[in-house]
């Protein structure tokens, strides 16, 4: 009897490790994975029983011996026991075409990561020519996971139609916005699934080698990353010749220094080229003159975690699942007050109050959600009203907002607008590069302006004076966090403006 | 010549694409190259866009998001700084969306900025200030009180410009202007967000004991008045600019002379000037104060001996005094006694000046000039392999230089404006070999490292360059189709049949130069098979025994693989002095009348006595060290020196000061009493470039014009001084300006035959020759026949230098410049320069100074077999074991004490960069060094002043 105990840094940080602990002392098979995603079970233990797999959780040390006992009698009454946990996560619409794996494999283990049908894909990419691979991420609509929503297979084809060589693949791996994980969980739950997708962008483009840009605050995904390369390194999948093909590809990782801009592609370019991280204009665009001003793709985590299930089944099977032209899946990260926070990868088109009440329980608190927001820190707070809006890059950009990396947090009657307007110019600031003018200047003077609203000094000035900051921040930035920035403070004034009215005295 | 106070920036530099772009701006059709910036389109045609972090000498940045337009068609507002033009394209760089997003911006700039100049003088030079005004920009509604860097302490360490936070708008315009144009990175932008803050490095480091080298090119590039020069926030800011060249080294960058009133405030370099393209080095940029430093003397002086005080006299006096002498000495002696020695420093028109007094008036060739102990080497090797004494390429030849090899010259220290445009073609990847015995900081430094650094020993070039050549040969290397073509073939093949001698291997080689014979080879094949290969040398190639000998080495190295007339090759001299290629071509030398004529070809000489209505000797006069030679022999007695210390930049100097000493009538034109002057009876105070008008010729053979912003405090331009002596010696000449004795120049000269000053100030330069061929001058020579019609290669055996390190003498001495510093000091000394670089310093390597007992700072007397000096050591790695060096800008050292009476065997060229010393820790100056301080203070008492200060 094979037991699973996650190892991902969530269930680590609330006792996974502990539990394992306690189970293997207690004579037990602990073999150890990535997360499912439902971080409300964490530390969820699995146990293998008829080829499914049944969920316990949530789990700590001290219970281990009344779970030992459960376990052993595959006791589905046990008040812990979640069901099985594959339909479990189908139950809530969950399709789980990019963390198939995650949760389940054992993440640095080549034999497992190809018994579960990794390098599936691969293979189907290596029997094809290199615009036939392009070709087919392009049949697929997938976009880009990292935020911009740009259309992945119109980059690579852009990079494969490039003289210019050498070429390089570039994943950015600096997941830096508030209450976002799908890259960690991906990383450290099926690294292969990553390593593979940038092989097969790779052999679409012609690149011979590899960047992963981490944050250095993912140490956990970091190892597994390395122990990962060292695996596919010795099963060939990277070296001089991919899996036999003769074509050459590897990866190395690099690490962030903790900025948050350097999740920028441009700036992560500057970065990884050991420069100062700071934005660069474009054009030209990466694809043309990224790194060392080589042609470069430069994709997100999940975005390349996407293309191996699109070559091993199609790009038409993919494009199947969404709507309009948000094809695919969604990693919704779901958190803040939320009753179940967690990973929920559903197909686009799921409506936003769905995820929020359905899925996510409500608030934790009970009270009525108020607020969410969508897309990180920089994303708009969107109102119940709005509640109703598609998971759709279109749908969300008509209501002035963004689905970004899928960061969804939520907040319940009590929250203080005012005060999330000011945390976004406060995140613009600190986080801000410094190049431009309007997002090194503007965002600091955005939370003085603010700091008087708050304070009724001379409100509706300063509020003219605020609106039309966040214009010249949107218009005249350099890129996107000073062009965003405004977003939340803008969304904040229109959705909720009885907020930013003068404070009665509290009672 | 007044121009523009502020010459058009383009915002963006200017592309080079053969492929033509038309677009629409705000209605106007506008046709460029493609790859324009949509900003320098604009900005061509007239129409203004607003901007502060672009500057068309940097790469485009995009920061200040002033310069944002609306494209039809195109979603938002992109900065057209970096947008490139497209076919048509619709552009509008005005609307009122544009201008309420650019006042928005302009607001958040001032709400962290002091609101107005730190001139008394409107705006000052505060561009943001002028951009605030022409939008309108009338109230902050952002208040200034909240965050701010207003409280921080500007750096003013620096002694000519201070680094003012509260002003910066953290474009990176300096940062980028220390990065792109002088290659230095000293500087950075500290922290991020708002908190960002330009830095000299870390955060102990201020301006002045960073890495910053002074160059002005961040000061310049400054938008606001961060970074701006001292004077101007004392003196207010300039009115008009005048255009003239720096008197410093050959590079001879134009500068504009910003005036307020009649008086300078600063020199910035000019943007149009071919030489230095707008950029500068701290000397030209900033050491120009000496031209107001109370030493300068204003008044004639004469005395009877030299021991007497100096007694000030009308010019009539010292003219009548000078006269008497110099008719006596002639007539007593005859007319070889008496001599002069043009400068370097001034104008070409005072050059050909001086040698027409000697020639036309003393009546003797005993004329000669600097370049005796500089580059005459060049002059001959290069005359008699290729048929020009000068520099093949013009300077922006290196842009498309390949494979740069530098030879005994330290370019970022001596040229350093060329050096900067060097080390942008290295960035951009050319290979680089050098051959120095100091590891020079181009062999590795920010974003920059030589492939080879071939450490040879000093005094083993020759060698060197033929176990180059020899690989070259050896390995099939060879540019046949050239050497066929274009040389001498029967020259060649008994030079092949030399080179290819074992004795010239680099094997062999190595033993001597201390340099691996892998190294050898692989530099010569890099040199043979890189592309565009470049030769540029400097002193430490012709200050030696074989100097002309390493001279031909050279040429022959670049013929034999086919490195010669055209862009990107050549065989180039970085030259020392302003004007060194200048008083060269004038005829300064003893042999050769202007334009490196014979003096003994009947026709040149029939030129001249038409020219100048007398008649002249056709043999040769004497050399430098022959005059000093005759001088203590008892035959030579009168000397007129313009503008040259020979006492201490000359070697061997108590031979020097013998020989002055000997002599009865010695002439001293110049602006300071210099070391010479204590030995002259007659000083004629000269004038600075600011003070005349004329030319000077830079390294690459280009006449720049030098004009006059201020009057000589004396009142004589130099050339003035020259014709008023050959009047008060009978002779008739007059010239009512100096562009007079251009044009004489012209009349005589075939290789100046198209040049004038109304042709100088049309052309802005012009690179001789420049006659009916090449009305508007050759930047490249040789191109398609070398001058002397084929190119002849000269056999080059080493022969050793007699110099040798020895068991009493185990060291070896060689000498060099440093940046803040210039020659003799005369000028650099008398700047706030000093507080770079206030003394000589001996470098040598820590395996030498640990078996001395020598630490950094430790006082060491550093001996020859001619003499003795004391200075202070600094240990340091650049130097190779056994290898000790030192500068020689203060005559406090006088390293020339210990140097020796070795030249160059073809033009004695003295051997400054060998010398076998000892050195041994000490605690007091040289015997030879008190005494000739004391000496000197004796000999530069002038009378009147003692008078008053009794």
């Amino acid at each position: 009897m094979r037991i699973f105990v996650p190892a991902d840094s969530t269930a680590v940080s609330i006792g996974a490790d502990e539990v394992a602990a306690a189970l293997r002392s207690a004579g037990l098979d602990v073999v150890r994975t990535g997360s499912r995603g439902l971080y409300w079970l964490e530390p969820l233990v699995e146990v293998e029983s008829g080829g499914r797999r049944i969920g316990y959780g949530p789990i700590q040390a001290n219970d281990a011996g009344t779970l030992v006992e459960a376990l052993q009698a595959e006791s589905r009454d046990d008040p812990r026991c979640v069901g099985d946990v594959d339909e479990l996560l189908a139950s809530q619409g969950q399709q789980r075409l990019t963390l198939g794996r995650t949760g389940r494999v054992v993440p640095g283990d080549w034999d497992d990561y190809v018994a579960h049908g990794g390098t599936a894909g691969l293979r189907a990419a290596l029997a094809m020519e290199p615009q036939a691979i392009v070709d087919e991420v392009k049949a697929s609509g997938l976009r880009g996971r990292g935020g911009a929503g740009f259309p992945t297979g119109i980059k690579w084809q852009t990079v494969h139609d490039q003289e210019v060589t050498p070429k390089y693949i570039v994943c950015n791996a600096d997941e830096g916005d508030s209450g976002t994980f799908a890259d960690r969980m991906l990383m450290e739950g099926d690294p292969f699934c990553l390593l593979e997708g940038m092989t097969i962008a790779a052999l679409a483009v012609g690149a011979e080698r590899g960047y992963i840009y981490l944050r250095s605050e993912y140490p956990d995904a970091h190892r597994m990353l390395e122990k990962a390369l060292e695996a596919a390194r010795a099963n060939g999948m990277l070296g001089e010749s991919v899996m036999g093909s003769g074509q050459a590809f590897d990866i190395e990782v690099r690490l962030g220094a903790g900025a948050y801009i350097c999740g920028e592609e441009t700036s992560l370019l500057e970065s990884l080229e050991g420069k100062r991280g700071v934005i660069r204009f474009k054009p030209p665009l990466p694809a043309i003159q990224g790194f060392l001003n080589r042609p470069t793709v430069v994709n997100n985590v999940i975005t390349l975690g996407s293309v191996p299930a699109i070559l091993a089944d199609g790009g038409a099977a993919y494009h199947a699942v969404g709507v309009e032209k948000s094809r695919g899946t969604l990693t919704v990260q779901l958190c803040g007050n939320v009753a179940r926070p967690g990973l929920y990868e559903v197909p686009f088109g799921v409506t936003l109050g769905h995820l929020i009440n359905e899925l996510g329980g409500g608030c934790a608190s009970g009270r009525p959600a108020r607020a969410v927001q969508v897309g990180g820190p920089l994303g708009a707070y969107l109102p119940p009203d709005l509640f109703d809006t598609p998971l759709d890059y279109e749908a969300f950009a008509e209501v002035n907002s963004m689905i970004g990396h899928g960061g969804v947090v939520v907040f319940d009657d009590t929250v203080d607008m005012v005060a999330q307007a000011r945390f976004a110019l406060e995140f613009c600031a600190i986080e801000s590069c410094g190049k431009c003018t309007p997002c090194r200047v503007g965002s600091v003077r955005g939370q003085e302006v603010i700091d008087r609203i708050t304070a009724d000094d001379d409100r509706d000035r300063n509020i003219a004076l605020l609106r039309e900051l966040c214009e010249t921040m949107i218009q005249g930035s350099l890129c996107a966090h000073g062009g965003m920035a405004p977003f939340p403070v803008l969304s904040a004034l229109n959705h909720f403006p009885d907020d930013f009215e003068p404070r009665t005295a509290a009672a | 010549m007044s121009t523009q106070l502020k010459p058009t920036d383009f915002g963006t530099p200017a592309s080079h694409s053969d492929q033509q772009v038309t677009l629409e701006i705000d209605g106007q059709s506008v046709t460029v190259p493609e790859g324009t910036s949509v900003m320098r389109a604009a900005l061509e045609s007239g129409i203004d866009v607003p901007k502060l972090c672009a500057s068309d000498n940097l790469e485009p940045f995009g920061s200040c998001r002033l310069c944002l337009v609306e494209v039809e068609g195109k979603r938002g507002y992109p900065a057209s700084c970096t947008m490139p033009v497209a076919e048509g394209m619709e552009v509008r760089t005005q609307s009122d969306k544009l201008n309420e997003l650019r006042r928005g911006v302009v607001e958040l700039y001032l709400s962290d900025h002091p609101g107005q100049s730190v001139t008394p003088d409107g705006h000052g030079d505060d561009e943001l200030l002028q951009l605030a005004d022409q939008l309108g920009v009338t109230e902050v509604r952002y208040g200034r009180d909240g965050a701010n860097h207003q409280d921080v302490e500007p750096d003013a360490s620096n002694p000519y410009f201070r680094f003012d936070s509260s002003r910066c708008i953290v474009c990176s315009r300096c940062v980028r202007a220390c990065n792109e144009v002088q290659g230095t990175f000293a500087l950075t932008v500290d922290g991020r967000g708002f908190a960002s803050m330009i830095s000299a490095g870390t955060d102990s480091d201020d301006f002045l004991n960073s890495e910053c080298v002074s160059c002005g090119a961040c000061v310049q590039a400054c938008p606001t008045e961060a970074l701006l020069e001292k004077d101007v926030i004392e003196l207010g800011m300039p009115e008009r600019a005048v255009t003239t060249t720096c008197a410093y080294c050959g590079v001879g960058c134009s500068f504009q002379a910003e005036m307020k009133g009649d008086d300078v405030v600063r020199m910035v370099p000019y943007k149009e000037g071919k030489a230095n393209h707008g950029h500068s080095c701290v000397k030209g940029r900033f050491a120009w104060g000496y031209t107001q430093h109370p030493d300068r003397i204003t008044s004639p002086m004469i005395r009877e001996k030299i021991t007497d005080p100096w007694r000030e006299v009308s010019w009539e006096e010292a003219y009548d005094f000078a006269v008497k002498r110099i008719r006596a000495i002639s007539d007593e002696y005859g007319r070889a006694a008496l001599g002069a020695i043009t400068s370097s420093r001034c104008t070409n028109e005072e050059t050909y000046l001086v040698q027409k007094l000697a020639r036309a008036v003393f009546g003797t060739n005993n004329v000669d000039t600097c370049a005796r102990v500089c580059h005459s080497p060049t002059g001959y090797g290069l005359k008699t392999t290729l048929g020009t004494s000068a520099g093949t390429q013009d300077f922006d030849s290196v842009e498309k230089c390949d494979v740069i090899l530098v030879i005994g010259a330290n370019p970022t220290d001596a040229h350093p404006v060329f050096a900067s445009q060097m080390k942008r073609r290295l960035r951009q990847g050319a290979r680089l070999i050098v051959a120095d015995p100091r590891a020079i900081d181009l062999v590795r430094s920010a974003h920059l490292e030589a492939d080879y650094h071939l450490q040879l020993k000093p005094g083993t070039n020759v060698p060197l360059v033929n176990a180059l050549a020899h690989t070259v040969l050896d390995e099939g290397l060879a540019n046949e189709d050239f050497i066929r073509d274009r040389c001498e073939v029967d020259e060649y093949a008994e030079w092949r049949e030399f080179i290819l001698r074992p004795e010239n291997s680099p094997e062999t080689v190595a033993e001597i130069a201390g340099v691996s014979a892998d190294d050898i080879r692989g530099a010569a094949r890099l040199f043979a098979t890189g592309g565009n290969a470049a030769i540029y040398y400097g002193l430490g190639v012709t200050e030696h025994s074989q100097g002309s000998t390493m001279v031909m080495g050279m040429a022959n190295l670049a013929m034999c693989t086919g490195n010669i007339g055209r862009e990107g090759v050549g065989v180039n001299p970085l030259r020392g002095q302003n004007n060194v290629q200048g008083s060269c071509d004038m005829g300064s030398f003893p042999h050769e009348l202007p334009g490196y004529r014979h003096i003994s070809g009947a026709e040149v000489r029939a030129v001249y006595e038409k020219e100048w209505g007398v008649t002249l000797d056709a043999d040769p006069g004497l050399r430098i060290p022959n005059m000093i030679d005759a001088a203590t022999g008892g035959t030579f007695k009168a000397l007129y020196v313009q503008g040259e210390d020979i006492l201490q930049s000359d070697p061997n100097i108590k031979h020097i000061a013998a020989g002055l000493a000997a002599m009865e009538c010695v002439i001293v034109q110049d602006l300071f009493l210099n070391e010479t002057a204590s030995y002259a009876h007659v000083f004629l105070p000269g004038s600075s470039f600011l003070e005349k008008d004329g030319t000077f010729t830079n390294a690459e053979r280009r006449i720049n014009r030098v004009r006059k912003v201020q009057e000589p405090p004396a009142g004589k331009g130099d050339w003035e001084i020259t014709q008023d002596l050959a009047q008060a010696l009978g002779y008739p000449m007059h010239y009512n300006h100096p562009s007079e004795i251009m044009d004489e120049v012209a009349r005589t000269t075939p290789t100046f035959q198209g040049v004038s000053f109304e042709r100088l100030d049309q052309l802005g330069s012009i690179q001789w020759p420049c006659n009916e061929e090449h009305p508007e001058g050759t930047p490249v020579m040789h191109v398609g026949e070398f001058v002397r019609g084929k190119g002849k290669f000269m056999l080059t055996p080493y022969v050793a230098t007699d110099e040798r390190a020895n068991r009493k003498f185990p060291l070896l001495l060689t000498t060099g410049r440093i940046l803040s510093q210039y020659n003799v000091g005369a000028q650099t000394r008398r700047t706030e320069n000093r507080i770079w670089h206030g003394e000589d310093w001996l470098e040598l390597h820590p395996s030498d100074a640990e078996t001395r007992g020598i630490r950094d700072g430790t006082l060491v007397a550093v001996a020859s077999r001619m003499g003795e000096t004391t200075l202070r050591a600094k240990v340091s790695e650049r130097m190779m074991p056994g290898v000790v060096y030192t500068t020689f800008h203060f005559p406090e050292t006088a390293a020339n004490v210990i140097t020796t009476e070795y030249s160059d065997w073809a033009t004695e060229c003295p051997e400054y960069k060998v010398t076998a010393v000892e050195v041994r820790p000490c605690n007091t100056m040289s015997e030879w060094q008190k005494r000739y301080l004391d000496d000197r203070e004796n000999q530069q008492r002038i009378a009147e002043a003692e008078t008053e200060k009794a």
